[in-house]
């Protein structure tokens, strides 16, 4: 098969091989799960539920009337202890429902079961999708329903699933696409069917044999869906990455994939989507990679939405003596943790644990104009002049170079040899631009 | 768990590229340019390469010393100065004028400007044009096997006479130190290709636009890659990363830009070469070079 790619990218070590042919199992069903009330880009929700209730798994306990947003369900069923703030994976102080819980779970999420698409109308769909609560999960967490929502005066060519997986370690999305390929198509289908998209193509980086092998048995009867192989490269799985590789279509700067008549899914996503149309059931667990040397067994585990990291690790045979660092998703965008008493939220798809030696002391040193960085930007900018800008406040000249395209997937901090942490410059230049413009109007 | 976790902003993996290991490899790969120099001009050889090294290191101790720095010469980026300077001295240069040369060109040509990654210029080409003007005959005088003679490019321009390919390639010809061999200037890149430590836009461009140029004007092509200085400036000094374009198109740009100052030099100006001063005249047009490639990024509209 010919493999497809975007131009520019960078080839870190993969590191795959810890938990790739490690099977997903059941993690431990946790004594209390800690569920944040914001697991999605969009509108906040209210809480459903207060101290004491009873709730059933699947049970829907925050929703909003907002329609960027994705409902919350419990992930066990049990008893609403408290209602506190807690801090996210991604470091930002929200509230969420604490729940205790009971002996044996009941699920009772109020979604039918169909096991036949053709009975289901686009907006049927769209409710399912909505109700269950899924959102993209490979960490942006956008809700589904919303992609999958067409305006009238736009069409959608392709639905894309992305299983590129190009951050190094994790192998969920991998482990899935092995596992559950009928799933994903099934899922694939439902979105295709929601966004009325005459095709689906299915991108995976050309590393995970498996998977494409299991993938392409899966759609041998289906005619309007392909599975493309993907050149390992990061960061291929990138949505604007991945349109450029699989259909050479250029979203356009500050546009979505649906200007190019494109929406783009994670697969995992998919068989999520599969699980609520064929099992009634909501978006309440997915699957996760527990990686890295400083972890005693790597392994890829299915838990339950709200448990939390130190429990992960537990199960995973705990911190080795020397773990440095710990990471929510891959090494590459993931944010560093400071403790692990955080819960894991939808978009959660990995934990990452360094150890000391892998985690060097980076001392910066001048700029040499190297110019790594700029042939390794998969969006075409230059970091290296964008640093200059960000560190002298030049607002306009930041925006005039497109500081506003950069996707922040850290090609450039990685390869710059002088060790400068480009990306983080380049983000605070993005929120400089966006402070200015807010203060316009 | 006992220890304290160590939070830093993403990404938490980086290369194993540093500046360190470009500069050192820019070293190694100047070494068969070393040996062809000693082969050709003996010991001598030897003697002007350490003391330009030894007042290029010694010239940025004492200037970040005094500017109360951090030390870094270690870096390798002021040998690879040193290097280059001594590489495009004749062989027959006091080593006092090698020595002074090094100092102006890390002094004037880089910690003037606040040292590594801040040269508007290529140093080595600061202290090689400073000697030019100050010491003219010194840096004319060019010896091979102890007998003295002209470079293959005088030679063609006062008299008319020409010089056997295979000799000019090989390097055993009149001319600086290192720019005579071609054959060890070519190797040393290789290397530095194959690491990625180099970029080829700028050398492809430069060289090609010499040989075009000069075959256009009825030169002969061949002889006016090989002759002088072309191989070690498009090879070493052009590709300094530090005083050449960021972007690809600019890149280009650059090469051709110091192609083209070269024939005209060569062809029509009062020097027999004209290397240093073209790859000198396009470091200062690298800010309003980069200013104006700058690529469409993707999905931008423009």
């Amino acid at each position: 098969m010919k493999v497809l790619t975007f131009k520019q990218g960078i080839h870190p070590e993969y590191n795959k091989d810890l938990t790739k042919d490690k099977p997903l199992k059941n993690a431990k069903r946790p004594e209390e799960v800690i569920i944040p009330l914001k697991q999605h880009i969009g509108a906040p929700l209210q809480a459903l539920v207060k101290k004491g209730d009873q709730v059933d798994l699947g049970q829907k306990i925050a929703d909003s009337d907002s329609f960027v947003c994705a409902p919350i369900h419990a992930s066990v069923s049990g008893t609403v202890k408290e209602i506190r703030k807690v801090t996210d994976p991604g470091g930002n102080i929200v509230d969420a429902v604490v729940i205790e819980a009971a002996e044996e779970d009941s699920l009772n999420s109020g979604l039918e079961k169909h096991d036949n698409l053709d009975n289901l109308e686009p907006d049927q769909i769209r409710k399912i999708i909505r109700e269950a609560g899924i959102v993209g999960m490979g960490g942006a967490m956008f809700p589904t329903h919303v992609k999958v929502s067409i305006p009238d005066d736009k069409s959608v060519d392709y639905i894309i699933l992305n299983g590129a997986e190009c951050e190094p370690y994790l192998t969920v999305d991998h482990r899935v696409m092995v596992e559950r390929p009928k799933s994903i198509i099934f899922g694939l289908k439902a979105l295709m069917k929601a966004a009325d998209a005459p095709k689906g193509i299915i991108g995976i980086e050309d590393n995970k044999e498996e998977a494409i092998e299991s993938m392409q048995d899966a759609v041998k009867n289906e005619e309007n869906i392909e599975v493309q192989a993907l050149e390992t490269k990061y960061p291929q799985g990138g949505e604007k990455m991945l349109i450029e590789a699989l259909i050479d279509r250029e979203v356009p700067a500050g546009g979505l994939p649906l200007d190019v008549g494109v929406v783009v899914n994670n697969t995992s996503t998919a068989a999520a989507v599969a699980d609520a149309i064929r099992d009634g059931k909501p978006l309440y667990e997915r699957s996760i990679s527990i990686t890295g040397k400083g972890i005693n067994n790597p392994q890829n585990l299915i838990y339950r939405i709200g448990t939390t990291m130190a429990d992960l690790v537990e199960e995973a045979g705990g911190l080795k003596e020397n773990a440095a660092k710990v990471i929510a998703g891959g090494p590459m965008m993931g944010p560093a943790q400071k403790h692990l008493k955080v819960p894991c939220v939808k978009g959660t798809s990995g934990i990452l644990v360094l150890i000391k030696e892998e985690v060097e002391d980076y001392e910066p040193s001048p700029c040499i104009n190297c110019a790594k960085c700029v042939d390794a930007c998969p969006m075409f900018l230059m970091p290296t002049q964008l640093v200059n800008y960000q560190k002298n406040d030049m607002i306009e000249e930041l925006e005039e170079w497109q500081v506003m395209s950069c996707i922040e997937c850290g090609s450039c901090s990685y390869v710059c040899p002088a060790k400068i942490p480009l990306v983080h410059y380049l983000r605070l230049g993005k929120a400089q631009v966006m402070a200015k413009k807010r203060e316009e109007n | 768990m006992n220890n304290e976790l160590i939070v830093t902003s993403s990404p938490h993996v980086r290369s194993q590229d540093s500046v360190d290991k470009i500069m050192w490899s820019v070293v190694l790969a100047l070494l068969p340019a070393v040996f062809a120099a000693v082969y050709f001009f003996n010991a001598r050889a030897i003697s002007v390469i350490m003391t330009a090294v030894a007042g290029a290191v010694l010239t940025e101790y004492i200037f970040q010393r005094f500017r109360n720095k951090k030390i870094t010469i270690k870096d390798g980026s002021a040998v690879v100065t040193g290097l280059l300077l001594a590489l495009t001295l004749p062989p027959s240069i006091p080593l006092w004028t090698a020595f002074f040369g090094s100092v102006v060109a890390i002094g004037l040509g880089k910690q003037v400007f606040g040292g590594i990654g801040q040269n508007p210029f290529n140093p080595a080409l600061v202290g090689r044009a400073f000697l030019t003007a100050s010491y003219p005959v010194l840096m004319t005088t060019w010896t091979v096997d102890g007998v003295s003679t002209a470079t293959p490019l005088s030679q063609m321009k006062m008299d008319g006479i020409a010089t056997d390919t295979w000799r000019l390639f090989i390097g055993q010809i009149g001319g600086s130190l290192g720019e005579t061999s071609a054959l060890a200037l070519l190797l040393g890149f290789a290397y530095l290709l194959y690491k990625g430590y180099v970029n080829w836009r700028i050398p492809l461009a430069m060289i090609a636009s010499v040989f075009l140029g000069t075959f256009a004007f009825g030169a002969d092509p061949i002889f006016h890659l090989f002759g002088g200085g072309l191989m070690i400036g498009a090879l070493y000094m052009a590709t300094d990363m530090v005083s050449t374009p960021t972007t690809k198109l600019g890149r280009w740009i650059f090469g051709i830009g110091a192609g083209v100052l070269v024939v005209v030099i060569r062809l029509w100006g009062g020097y027999p070469e004209g290397v240093m001063y073209s790859i000198l005249l396009m470091n200062t047009a690298v800010p309003l070079i980069d200013r104006y490639t700058r690529p469409r990024s993707l999905g931008e509209v423009r």
